[in-house]
């Protein structure tokens, strides 16, 4: 039954007053698959995530999850579903078994059973030793990975994972999205995760959404979307130029071979070009403006350049920036962007 | 079906209650502020506001005795004789002599005396020759307040001591006995008695006010803080995300905070008894229903407001700016027949306005439930009409 619908999402739509956060969005999400969607900030990723998880009231279209409706069979839906938020989901002040106790009865699970959950959770996350600690007293990592087990108490058939491992040393990163996978696999639960990193998206999801302005702009597999721009002509070239100016960028861009162009840093250019005579286009403008050229790589298609190919824009100049969002009214959210 | 639905939003709503207080309790600074906000409410009140008229003592004074006498007599004297002898029984005053307005003007003015009195010059001559003797009084209108409170107390002085006065002449010139002389110059015996026995200071009065405003203001402050606090952390996500009745959250949370202002109250009461001298004349159980009453018909604005609340800042302030007109207008300081007739009005919707009315007579008064129905009906339609606005309106802002 792998082929089996965990989730349906259909013309999905969240507004706040005349801002259109998530747009009309559909897509499927089978059985133990790890889903993910990639995007900026801002893109709508955690307003979906939200709607999904019944925090957050659809203003348009539905969405089951095994077959309930978000909203009309939201506490069967509830049943189902875990999620690890983008902000630590528990209490400082209780310690690391308390806040599993605290959450674990919500879920109104026999006495046994709980202790037994909280347990293995524990020992899953090495955190046993820590259990009669504060939480308040634990680093980043320990949280986090609580937060992710707390997450796992009514052992969810859907786990929604929103950028976790944002903020985290790359130690830490790699033991949670090691677990995510350990989950995915001995659980067979299916993942949904949104995150701003390529390279996260690329490790950890069967398929991958790229949403930007609340739309879905490529939905696929992470090869079958560098496919995309890896055809039999494209090409990805990096060039070094110590003195790279304004003037030759522009005059890159404005090439009818090159589609899209990022400027790494002071002497780094990268550009995405098709055509035969792409190559040596651009090198010939390259040398016309006098620039010196130290190296050239022809590079591997990555997620980053499908992300440029497709919207048009590099991702990562919005990555490190808050986006201000209008004001939605009296029933406005916060709303958390990153 | 129902029915195991209560029993399962009455036992989260109990495990949320217990974690918010176990929160609580953890914070040693908050804990130690919980009980140190009551204490000092109560000593403040209590000491900065006057109890009663006969609460002076040691006001300097400033005494001119422009009297010039009559025929080698000196009414005056006697006046000042009698006067030194009330003074030295209460310990009002502290009298300094000057010498006429000019100088008692000086005196107020550097603060050396808070008013003063002048024996006119033709004071003996007057009374002698069957006229009224001039007492002036001259008051610091900087200081209204202790001014009109001097006046007052000097003129039931003066008061007392022309009676004795006229008295004495009554029983020589008429002679008869000094009793029935004075029922010939005073034919009217005033006297006050209160409602219930026993001595009664401003306390009595504040104590309930203070302990129903306190009880409210923990719910009221302390809901929205706390439910705005959990969103901000994205505690609150964890909760709703879990197959609970959102009612649940709310009534946990309420139950904390009603847990922790009944514990303030409870403070504030004992303090009453213990180092005001307040006694309670009614049944205590009744002052604890009456404050749970309290909570409740309070509960559903505090939540409406918490809907409407974008972050916990908003929340505090909304419910500050509240509280603080709640607690001039609701009679916990000054009684509401002081007030202009608007704001008697507003007080009227105020549901602060009924509990300390209603505490006070049962702590005061020792009002029983069929004394004080009218309120507790204004409290309970208060409440259910709150409530009924309130629950929807957090269901929708739960998943807005």
């Amino acid at each position: 039954m792998k082929n089996e619908s965990m989730i349906e999402v259909k013309n999905l739509t969240k507004k706040f007053g005349n801002f259109t956060a998530v747009d009309n969005i559909s897509f499927d999400v089978k059985k133990s698959e790890v889903f993910g969607l990639l995007g900026p900030n801002g893109a709508g990723k955690t307003t979906t995530i939200r709607m999904l998880s019944t925090l957050s009231r659809p203003t348009d279209g539905t969405a089951t999850i095994g077959g309930y409706d978000i909203v009309k069979k939201d506490n069967k839906v509830r049943q189902l579903i875990g999620l690890v938020s983008e902000k630590m989901i528990m209490y400082d002040r209780l310690t690391a078994e308390e806040n599993l106790r605290f959450f674990g009865k919500l879920y109104s699970l026999p006495k046994n059973t709980l202790n037994e959950r909280i347990d293995d959770l524990l020992e899953l996350v090495q955190l046993t030793k820590w259990k009669n600690q504060k939480v308040g007293t634990f680093s980043t990592g320990m949280k986090q990975r609580m937060n992710v087990v707390r997450a796992l108490l009514n052992m969810p058939k859907v786990l929604f994972l929103d950028e976790p491992t944002l903020g985290l040393d790359p130690q830490s990163t790699v033991e949670i999205r090691e677990f995510i996978k350990k989950i995915n696999k001995e659980n067979e639960t299916t993942i949904i995760l949104t995150t701003h990193m390529m390279n996260e998206a690329d490790i950890l999801c069967d398929r991958i959404g790229i949403i930007d302005h609340g739309k879905i702009a490529a939905l696929d597999t992470s090869t079958n979307l560098k496919k995309l721009i890896s055809g039999d002509d494209a090409i990805v070239l990096k060039l070094e130029i110590p003195n790279l100016t304004k003037k030759l960028v522009t005059k890159i861009q404005s090439l009818d071979c090159v589609k899209a162009v990022s400027q790494e840093n002071a002497a780094h250019l990268k550009i995405h070009a098709t055509g035969d005579e792409a190559f040596d286009t651009i090198i010939d403008t390259v040398r016309a403006e006098k620039a010196k050229l130290n190296s050239v790589e022809n590079l591997q298609p990555t997620l980053e350049d499908v992300f440029l190919q497709i919207t048009g824009r590099d991702m990562r100049d919005k990555a490190d920036q808050k986006i201000q969002m209008p004001n939605h009214g009296r029933f406005r959210t916060q709303r958390r962007i990153r | 079906m129902i029915e195991m639905g209560a029993k399962h939003m009455m036992s989260n709503s109990l495990r949320i209650a217990w974690k918010d207080l176990m929160e609580l309790f953890r914070n040693r600074m908050g804990l130690v502020l919980l009980i140190l906000m009551p204490l000092f409410m109560m000593a403040m009140v209590g000491f900065i506001f006057p109890s009663s008229n006969s609460s002076l003592s040691n006001v300097p004074i400033a005494l001119a005795n422009e009297d010039t006498g009559f025929g080698g007599y000196s009414l005056s004297s006697t006046f000042i004789t009698a006067l030194d002898g009330i003074n030295d029984a209460t310990g009002m005053m502290t009298i300094t002599n000057a010498s006429n307005l000019d100088d008692i003007r000086e005196m107020i003015q550097t603060g050396n005396a808070e008013s003063g009195i002048i024996i006119s010059s033709d004071f003996t001559s007057n009374i002698m020759n069957g006229q009224q003797g001039t007492i002036t009084i001259v008051t610091d209108q900087s200081n209204p307040q202790m001014s009109s409170m001097i006046q007052t107390v000097l003129n039931q002085v003066f008061e007392q001591m022309g009676t004795a006065l006229a008295q004495q002449n009554v029983a020589e010139q008429l002679g008869i006995d000094p009793s029935s002389a004075l029922a010939v110059v005073k034919p009217y015996n005033v006297q006050v008695e209160g409602s219930i026995e026993g001595e009664f200071s401003y306390f009595d009065f504040i104590a309930p006010g203070i302990m129903a405003m306190t009880v409210m203001m923990s719910v009221m402050t302390g809901l929205p803080a706390a439910i705005s606090q959990e969103r901000e952390v994205g505690t609150l996500d964890g909760m709703m995300v879990a197959p609970i009745n959102r009612l649940a959250v709310i009534l946990g949370k309420t139950l904390a905070q009603m847990a922790r202002g009944i514990l303030q109250g409870v403070l504030i009461l004992v303090l009453a008894i213990t180092v005001f001298g307040v006694t309670v004349h009614g049944s205590i159980l009744l002052v604890f229903a009456l404050l749970l009453l309290g909570v409740f018909s309070f509960v559903g604005l505090g939540v409406v407001l918490t809907s409407f609340a974008k972050d916990q800042e908003t929340a505090v302030m909304m419910m500050t700016t509240i509280m603080f007109s709640m607690m001039f207008l609701s009679g916990v300081f000054f009684p509401i027949q002081q007030m202009p007739w608007f704001m008697q009005g507003i007080s009227k919707f105020l549901p602060l306005t009924y509990v300390a009315d209603s505490l006070r007579k049962v702590m005061v008064l020792g009002a029983d439930i069929p004394a004080i129905s009218p309120e507790l009906s204004i409290l309970i339609v208060f409440g259910l009409v709150m409530t009924a606005i309130a629950v929807p309106v957090f269901k929708r802002a739960m998943t807005r």
